[in-house]
């Protein structure tokens, strides 16, 4: 009985201080991994939806407080206004969270764009809402006032088939980033306007 | 029969091979072999992890008990493992997707948990130190030349350098998986012609 608490003992002690040694380390480099996945992964997909913006993007974001989380915001300016506001947000998908960046015009309140930043859905299937154009095409001009849903619950866009749980999760995502975008429109208005009109 | 430190380097780097002589470490060897970049971040990687890994294995072989030894490496050796990815992410963020799934594989590669079990645990520290490093420099020797027929014949290139001009027409077999297996036993294959004496 000893031995059996002291084997116990002894993996237990190993796991616990590896588990502390590697929360420092995530701790630590977090800012710095955030910033990487900014440039390799949200840039791009951010340019994507804003092409033909005469700013970059990436340079012009902002934060704003939103309860308990600071959230990011990018800016587009367009014909001299910066009135395109990309929002980011993640829904719940078949392999864990989909991150999306939505494009929302402020004036004509409607998605300019959406794509899709980190996940992690099946190659061939549900990877195809990221290499597949035309998926999250259909959410170009839709209105703020309702969160989008796939065809089969009653709504206007259609799953990708064979994947319909990583479609949901893409609407959810786009749904969420309204909702963000609904509770923080007068701030984000707010900053707009301390934009450069480049 | 104790052997010196430099023996204990050099085995790693000719008589014990890791890919060509122990055959361990494959599946990085026949997945990572696609780029000489790629060949040479997973060799370092690796490299890092065994190092630190037989280090610490040793430095704690009198404190880890016999029967729960195997679960006491795994821990130390996917610690490192986990050290890599994030600083590996958080500072060439390009290699990091590139390797995607082949970092965190690296926990249940062979030649880690051979040689930890093998050496480490029964050995001082500077020679375990000397393990590791022979051997990860041996791998990844072996898989940069291994990365380098493949990146140039089947790509034209070396390290994303093109060698030939826009004439050439790249053997496309040679960076698919079933390219892999033919120069990975081609490379058995003379690693035997050139031992057998």
């Amino acid at each position: 009985m000893r031995d059996m608490l002291k084997l116990f003992l002894s993996v237990v002690v190993f796991s616990a201080v590896s588990g502390g040694l590697l929360g420092g380390l995530k701790g630590a480099t977090q800012e710095r991994i955030e910033y990487q996945q900014l440039v390799n992964v949200k840039g791009p997909a951010i340019r994507e939806i804003l092409e033909g913006a005469s700013n970059d993007p990436l340079t012009d974001r902002f934060k704003i407080k939103d309860g308990e989380v600071e959230r990011n915001f990018f800016m587009g300016v367009f014909d001299g206004k910066p009135n395109t506001v990309v929002v980011e947000s993640s829904g719940k998908g078949y392999g864990g969270n989909i991150g999306v960046v939505v494009a929302l015009n402020l004036e004509s309140d409607q998605i300019v764009g959406v794509s899709l930043t980190t996940h992690s859905e099946t190659p061939g299937l549900g990877a195809r809402a990221k290499t597949d154009p035309s998926f999250v095409r259909q959410f170009k001009g839709l209105p703020v006032k309702e969160p989008p849903k796939v065809k089969a619950e009653g709504g206007k866009v259609d799953a990708i088939s064979g994947a319909t749980t990583t479609s949901r999760g893409v609407c959810g995502a786009v749904g969420e980033a309204l909702e963000i975008y609904g509770r923080l429109k007068g701030e984000i208005v707010q900053k707009a306007k301390t934009i450069k009109k480049a | 029969m104790a052997k010196t430190l430099g023996q204990e380097f050099t085995k790693g780097l000719w008589a014990e091979v890791p890919p060509y002589r122990l055959v361990l470490g494959l599946c990085p060897t026949l997945a990572m072999t696609t780029g000489v970049d790629n060949g040479l971040g997973m060799g370092l990687a690796v490299t890092f992890v065994l190092i630190c890994s037989n280090m610490l294995i040793s430095l704690l072989r009198k404190v880890i008990p016999k029967d729960v030894r195997i679960a006491c490496f795994i821990i130390v050796i996917a610690t490192f493992v986990i050290v890599v990815e994030l600083m590996m992410q958080a500072y060439a963020y390009a290699l990091f997707e590139q390797m995607g799934i082949f970092i965190p594989l690296i926990v249940v590669n062979c030649i880690l948990l051979g040689r930890a079990e093998a050496f480490a645990s029964k050995n001082g520290v500077v020679a375990s130190c000397a393990d590791g490093l022979g051997m990860g420099i041996g791998f990844t020797i072996s898989l940069v030349i291994l990365a380098s027929i493949r990146e140039v014949l089947g790509n034209g290139t070396f390290y994303k350098i093109p060698l030939f001009g826009p004439t050439f027409e790249p053997f496309a077999f040679m960076v698919t998986a079933p390219g892999a297996f033919v120069c990975l036993g081609l490379m058995l294959c003379v690693m035997n012609l050139l031992g057998k004496k």
